[in-house]
């Protein structure tokens, strides 16, 4: 078979590549250039080799955030992934209801991220807030904005407000996809609704959720508007996340050259996290 | 040892999905359901599992009345369309699962996996799980499970619908064997008259959630109570058209088509005359033929058959002959069919004549 060579199919490649270019290249590349470098006044730049890097990976302030970090994350998949799941397993499978509950699921998910913030921190001051009142009023000693756990409490409880959806919706798709058959099956069988759960309906979600935990685990890890919104990373820095810490090291302090190695290795554990698990659940596809 | 439905109606809603059923299905038959998408095949046989509960009327088992008993204390196995087993369990403990809530002893469980897996031909893949099989696999798999519980009644419904063709044809041919030398009803439902003839045993015609005709399948193929009836075992669909009938002679309707009636013992007057899509042929076929043209609407040429679809007298014909008969939409065709062949069916639809 004779191939027909035609160069000028590069042409149409050429704009993407240009667009690529300036959002995603150009300015990650910026950001290599000042992690290995000094910065000074008047664009001096010296060499400093890995002296950054070094500098952030034994620095406690670094450990710090990222313990708090892992365990923010952490306790949202723990908390949203099940919920999420049982959620959608006593939605309804037919009539109006459907249509009421997935809106009702949506609702969250259609606010903006700024206004989910500012939406919480007015829900949950003390004074004047509807929730910090009640708990105030019920006798609970509650305030976000001075005691670490009231602030990691409130934090977490408006993340499981927003996100949870995303996992209804996901795995209420999932589930709706497998045929009735099956269930049928099971009850011929004397299958337990546990076992039909284990058995049925959680292999049969497993690609929803793999995709559900990928989506959660990213975006809490880069978490960053609601709770810069929410508590601002206080009180002291007990909600400061990695994201609110390296906005601080960049623009507070602007020290960008660890600000930057900060950001490359924050950078390298998404994408090293995401390679295992993803790498963890196409390895059991495989063998199933 | 029985399967009988007493008086069984179905309703959703307003809608009638089964109408007034009485069935009887004796022991170690093969009983087909045969009937188009909608025509209630499906319903009927959840009502028959238990997996459904009929609106009136009774469900009967061993002269036992079973309706409204949950399907678990049934001993019913059933097979779908659909490739049906759990997903992440191997061939193995999907065969295995039925037994699993039985006390049965596990190397007891392993020797009648290994009996039906054999019998499957599913030996070799014991260790895989469903997605690393083929669809045929698949539903061996499926089969596998129903046939090891030694249930009194297998439903299949529509079990080859989803394989494609070479499959289909090797395992339709291994289905009536399976189920020799055991006690049990099986109840096999298709929208294919192929799949009927092929497996034998009793049909029950269905249209529009009635039962039209009950009977063994040959029976039923070449005696259809009525028009309904044979149509519903006829595919692709049987050609119906008015005829009269005075002296010796046929006559089609407003056609000139004219056949000798000196063997059939009928008053004169009109009747309707059912013919068979193979009875009508680009050649001659049989002792009495007799010509028909007609202009010529679709001409297709399937393997080693060839379906003409033709217009006479403002009626659509479809006609099946054997080997390849190209044709040219639009031209004027002339066939043959098969006198001997006919139907004959009075004004209320009524089997009057067979062959």
């Amino acid at each position: 078979m004779n191939k027909t060579i035609n160069q000028k199919a590069w042409f149409f490649v050429i704009p993407v590549f240009i667009l690529v270019a300036f959002n995603a290249v150009v300015p990650l590349m910026t950001v290599v250039n000042y992690s290995f470098q000094e910065t000074f006044a008047n664009n001096v730049f010296t060499w400093e080799g890995t002296r950054w890097f070094k500098q952030i990976l034994r620095s406690e302030r670094f450990h710090a955030a990222l313990g708090r970090q892992f365990l923010f994350t952490g306790v949202i998949l723990a908390i949203q992934i099940p919920l999420g799941i049982a959620i959608a397993l006593t939605m309804p499978k037919k009539g109006i209801g459907v249509s009421f509950c997935l809106i009702l699921m949506s609702m969250p998910l259609l606010i903006p991220w700024n206004v989910v913030g500012a939406m919480w921190n007015i829900f949950a001051l003390p004074e004047i807030g509807f929730l910090g009142h009640l708990l105030n009023d019920m006798g609970f000693n509650y305030n976000f904005t001075q005691q670490i756990g009231d602030a990691w409490f409130t934090t977490i409880l408006m993340d499981v407000w927003h996100w949870t959806s995303l996992v209804v919706l996901l795995s209420y798709a999932g589930l709706r996809s497998i045929q009735p058959a099956y269930y049928q099956a099971a009850e011929i069988d004397g299958a337990s609704r546990w076992a039909v759960f284990r058995y049925i309906e959680l292999p049969k979600m497993k690609k929803v959720l793999t995709i559900a935990i990928l989506l959660r685990f990213m975006d809490s890890f880069m978490i960053y508007t609601e709770p810069f919104v929410l508590t601002g990373g206080g009180p002291g820095n007990a909600t400061a996340f990695l994201s609110i810490d390296l906005v601080k090291m960049a623009l507070g302090q602007f020290d960008l050259g660890p600000a930057a190695a900060m950001s490359l290795i924050y950078f390298f554990i998404v994408l090293l996290v995401c390679w295992v698990f993803y790498n963890l659940m196409m390895r059991n596809e495989s063998q199933t | 040892m029985s399967l009988e439905l007493k008086n069984v109606k179905k309703k959703v809603g307003q809608d009638t999905h089964i109408h007034r059923t009485d069935l009887t299905f004796e022991k170690n038959t093969i009983n087909i359901l045969l009937g188009s998408t909608l025509a209630g095949k499906t319903t009927l046989m959840q009502i028959m599992a238990g997996l459904d509960k009929p609106t009136s009327g009774e469900v009967w088992f061993n002269n036992k009345n079973v309706t409204g008993i949950a399907v678990q204390k049934r001993n019913v196995s059933m097979v779908y369309q659909e490739f049906i087993n759990y997903p992440n369990f191997t061939v193995f403990d999907n065969i295995a699962s039925p037994l699993k809530i039985t006390k049965i002893k596990s190397d007891e469980i392993k020797k009648k996996v290994g009996q039906v897996a054999e019998l499957l031909k599913l030996s070799g893949m014991l260790d895989k799980k469903p997605n690393e099989l083929s669809g045929g696999q698949q539903q061996r798999t499926a089969l596998a499970r129903a046939l090891i519980k030694d249930s009194g009644l297998i439903l299949l419904d529509e079990p080859l619908a989803n394989l494609d063709f070479k499959l289909r044809e090797e395992l339709r041919e291994e289905l009536p064997k399976l189920f020799e030398n055991r006690e049990c009803i099986v109840v096999y439902a298709t929208t294919e008259p192929s799949d009927a003839l092929l497996i034998g045993g009793n049909t029950a015609t269905l249209m529009e959630g009635k039962v039209v005709e009950y009977g063994k399948t040959i029976d039923v193929y070449n005696k259809p109570k009525n028009l309904i009836s044979a149509g519903v075992f006829s595919d692709p669909p049987i050609n119906i058209s008015d005829v009269k009938k005075s002296g010796d002679t046929f006559s089609l309707l407003k056609d000139s088509v004219k056949w000798n009636a000196k063997n059939v013992n009928l008053k004169d007057g009109k009747y309707k005359v059912g013919i068979r899509p193979h009875n009508i042929t680009t050649y001659k076929e049989g002792n009495n033929s007799v010509e028909i043209k007609g202009k010529v609407l679709i001409s297709e040429l399937s393997g080693s058959e060839s379906l003409i679809h033709f217009k006479n007298a403002n009626l659509n014909w479809v006609s099946l002959s054997n080997g390849i008969h190209q044709m040219n939409v639009g031209q004027e065709a002339k066939l043959y069919m098969n006198v001997d062949e006919f139907m004959y069916f009075d004004q209320n639809n009524n089997l009057v004549k067979h062959v």
